[in-house]
């Protein structure tokens, strides 16, 4: 069940998804262009867990839609590699991208009752995933719907099946639509945010059942949250998001221990722990994200930073802040990182957890 | 039926005695056959001092809201007591009513839903000092606008603009600078942070500690995140199914939680640190939580509880009691658990004793069926568990 250990941490495997340099421009009549994702690229190999993380409006789920093909084409433009097994997604055709969803790429939404059908019970839709991708008669794809709402946690599953969605508790709809991605055990799981919406007892359950399905079926998922806590127990690694475009992509430990980039650092210094005492003090970001400036213009971040110096913006250093190789597995988007000391203070501060201990 | 909190005292702000609010479910055509209630909250006995922040946790629906909207007379109780300042609040009636309500003013989680679209930021602050008769005149009312915006760090050029013009967390300071504009004794905060993103979050609860300084207020915070709670208040209280079923100071509820429910809630916050991350205690609960229009018998958490007994725990309703200085449980089994004579059991466990001690099955309440899923749920430190 711990995640670290998994094959895959360094990206030795082959990876099942390829992200290169997508951006995701939306264009409506009239109105100036918005690029709500500018130039993303990750990978996650099988039974790899990677997190995008980020404040409201970064482009996590733009990000994670695109991916998954759907966006509405109208208005948007979308471009850049997508590779799932070396398949590209991005121009395929609907058909193609229909078929693939469901079967070899499942996604699980804040919100479940937005994915569920409301007027069909629980177990047609699981089964109906079934009877779509995989050869089965229907008695089949009710046992496996049956066995599937079972291995999710949900109580009594045969009685369950004839349920409406609306008669579900939030966290048993969660999972409901957990059964449903895994019915055709797909090779990539994109989470948007799966347990914002549910109770922290709730939200453990959820996320022992992901961990549990990358550990098993060597899924490789891809988790997309603004807690920064579930990114710490479930993320090999993790990719910061800032206004559309990665800042900072690190070993989970590594970014935990010594974050680089000042937002990273200051997203870090604002989160009240449940590990430390009362008052310990938080500090705050200044601002909030609407104050970003274009990327064209300089680091998005520049007007919050404490950071910041003259050639951050574009028309001192001449060129956007570009995202560079920061040591071994760590890309950084930043003019003046955060620096730590070089001895290794993670060691005294974070116990057994010195850098490379996970590996 | 509870025990109420002890050391009663000059010092003491709210006391709220027997709390009761009980919703009627009605049904028919003519919306007027009672049948049932959701107990929302049942039977709450609080203090909080002057100057200190008491906060409020459990999950949603366990009654935080209705508690706080029942202290304030937004909701009728049912039963029970609120005394403010000495004095009982039901007992009040006109003048005296209003100059109580003036002395306790309440911020909402969502500040868009709470602030009038329609009035820009001066109106929106003018109005409570208006409505009371305070801030001394036009001159005096425009000053002391002025004075609010600077303590909730709001430019003076925010005054000509309405709410939907602002960022979430702007939103979250005019809110407050509302709230605070009487400058009551008693801020009853509702999930006051938790619409906002992270980095904003600190700014209000920075602002929220830096304003109780400044104008020595006492806080009620209600909230759902364990750590925010933890990082604000002197006093925690956790809250199950409309009752508390343990409080304590702070620190001492974090570093040894006596309720099993306490225990389970505080082991499903994920830390952002890998590295406790993998040691951290994993209690899963099994299920959700029950209807609080069907609470279970006994102690309501035993649907749930990976501590439950054969004896007491179904049938007896544990009544929240001292079990130290400062610190009320209320669980039959408290010290027998603190020190580690009892332990907890693996759902699939609970779930065959559950269904020994019940007659069939199919009476069960839906939702809290202990789902057998979560076969892992003795605290294993995660290192462990690969
Ligand atoms: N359909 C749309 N039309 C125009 N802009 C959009 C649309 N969807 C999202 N955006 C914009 O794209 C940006 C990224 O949004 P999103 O990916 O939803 O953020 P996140 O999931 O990180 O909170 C936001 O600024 C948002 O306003
Ligand atoms: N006006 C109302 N009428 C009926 N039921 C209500 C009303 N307000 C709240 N409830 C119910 O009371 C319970 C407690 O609600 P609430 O106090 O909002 O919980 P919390 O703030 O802890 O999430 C819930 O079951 C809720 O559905
Ligand atoms: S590039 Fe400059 S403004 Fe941007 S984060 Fe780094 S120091 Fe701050
Ligand atoms: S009284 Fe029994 S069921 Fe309730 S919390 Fe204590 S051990 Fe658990
Ligand atoms: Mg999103
Ligand atoms: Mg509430």
């Amino acid at each position: 069940m711990v995640q670290t250990g998994s094959a895959a941490a360094g990206g030795l495997a082959t990876p099942v998804l390829e992200v290169e340099d997508l951006a995701v421009t939306f264009a409506r009549r009239g109105e100036q262009p918005t690029r709500a994702v500018d130039g993303v690229s990750f990978s996650v190999a099988p039974g790899e867990t990677i997190g995008l993380v980020g404040e409201s409006g970064c482009g996590k789920s733009v990000t994670s839609l695109a991916v998954m093909g759907l966006l509405p084409r109208r208005g948007v433009q979308v471009t850049g590699s997508v590779r799932l097994d070396g398949q590209e997604l991005i121009g395929a055709p609907d058909r193609v991208l229909r078929s693939l969803r469901g079967a070899d790429m499942g996604m699980v939404f804040q919100d479940p009752l937005s994915s569920l059908n409301p007027t069909v019970p629980i177990g047609t839709q699981v089964a109906e995933v079934l009877l779509e991708h995989r050869e089965m008669t229907k008695a089949e794809a009710r046992d496996e719907a049956t066995r599937l709402l079972d291995r999710v946690g949900i109580p009594d599953p045969a009685r369950r099946l004839k349920e409406y969605p609306h008669q579900l508790s939030g966290g048993m709809r969660q999972r409901a639509l957990i059964a449903m991605s895994l019915a055709c055990s797909p090779r990539l799981l994109i989470a948007d945010e799966p347990t914002t919406a549910l109770d922290v007892t709730i939200q453990a359950q959820i996320l022992e059942l992901l961990r549990e399905l990358v550990v098993d079926s060597g899924t490789a998922l891809v988790m997309i949250t603004h807690d920064l806590g579930v990114v710490a127990g479930l993320c090999d690694r993790v990719h910061v998001m800032y206004a559309g475009k990665v800042i900072e992509t690190a070993d989970r430990h590594d970014l935990f221990a010594r974050p680089r980039q000042p937002y990273t650092g200051g997203l870090l210094a604002s989160v009240p722990r449940l590990d430390s005492g009362r008052g310990t003090p938080l500090t705050p970001i200044r601002g909030s994200a609407a104050d970003a400036i274009p990327w064209a213009e300089g680091c998005a971040f520049a007007p919050r930073c404490d950071n910041a110096q003259d050639d951050c913006l574009t028309e001192v250093s001449g060129s956007t802040v570009p995202l560079e190789p920061d040591g071994p597995g760590r890309e950084l988007r930043c003019r003046h990182p955060l620096e730590h000391p070089s001895a290794p203070a993670g060691a005294s501060a974070f116990g057994t957890d010195a850098p490379g201990a996970a590996r | 039926m509870t025990a109420a909190p002890t050391s009663p005292g000059k010092d003491e702000l709210l006391r709220v005695e027997g709390l009761k609010v009980h919703f009627p479910i009605k049904r028919g055509i003519f919306f007027d056959h009672t049948v049932g209630h959701v107990q929302a909250v049942d039977g709450v006995d609080l203090v909080v001092s002057r100057g200190a922040t008491y906060g409020l946790v459990g999950e949603s629906g366990c009654g935080k809201s209705t508690l706080g909207r029942a202290i304030l007379r937004l909701v009728e109780p049912t039963a029970g007591r609120v005394l403010f300042d000495g004095t009982d609040v039901a007992a009040l009636k006109g003048e005296p009513l209003r100059h109580m309500r003036q002395r306790m003013q309440m911020v909402f989680q969502d500040p868009l839903g709470s602030l009038d679209p329609r009035q820009n930021v001066e109106s929106l602050l003018s109005e409570p000092l208006h409505a009371h008769g305070l801030g001394g005149g036009k001159a005096g009312i425009a000053e002391k606008i002025r004075t609010l915006l600077d303590a909730v760090g709001l430019p003076s050029a925010a005054l000509r603009r309405y709410p939907h013009e602002f960022s979430g967390g702007q939103r979250q300071r005019i809110g407050i600078a509302r709230a605070v504009a009487l400058e009551p004794d008693l801020l009853i905060a509702d999930e006051p942070v938790s619409a906002l993103d992270v980095s904003v979050q600190a700014q209000v609860l920075n602002l929220l500690e830096e304003l109780q300084e400044r104008l020595g207020m006492t806080y009620l915070v209600i909230a759902h995140d364990l750590a925010v709670v933890r990082h604000i208040s002197d006093v925690v209280g956790v809250m199950y199914l409309g009752s508390l079923v343990e409080q304590a100071p702070a620190d001492d509820l974090y570093e040894q939680p006596l309720h099993p429910y306490t225990r389970s809630l505080m082991s499903a916050v994920p830390v952002p640190d890998p590295g406790v991350e993998e040691r951290r205690e994993r209690i899963l609960l099994a299920g959700d939580l029950p209807s609080p229009a069907d609470p279970p018998s006994g102690c309501r958490f035993h649907t749930r509880c990976p501590w439950r007994q054969k004896t007491r725990c179904d049938d007896e309703v544990p009544v929240l009691r001292e079990l130290g200085p400062g610190r009320l449980v209320s669980c039959h089994w408290a010290e027998e658990i603190r020190d580690g004579v009892l332990h907890p059991r693996s759902p699939e466990e609970a779930l065959h004793a559950g269904a020994a001690a019940r007659p069939a099955p199919e009476t069960q309440p839906g939702d809290d069926d202990p789902s057998p899923f979560l076969g892992r749920d003795q605290p294993l430190p995660r290192a462990e568990q690969g």
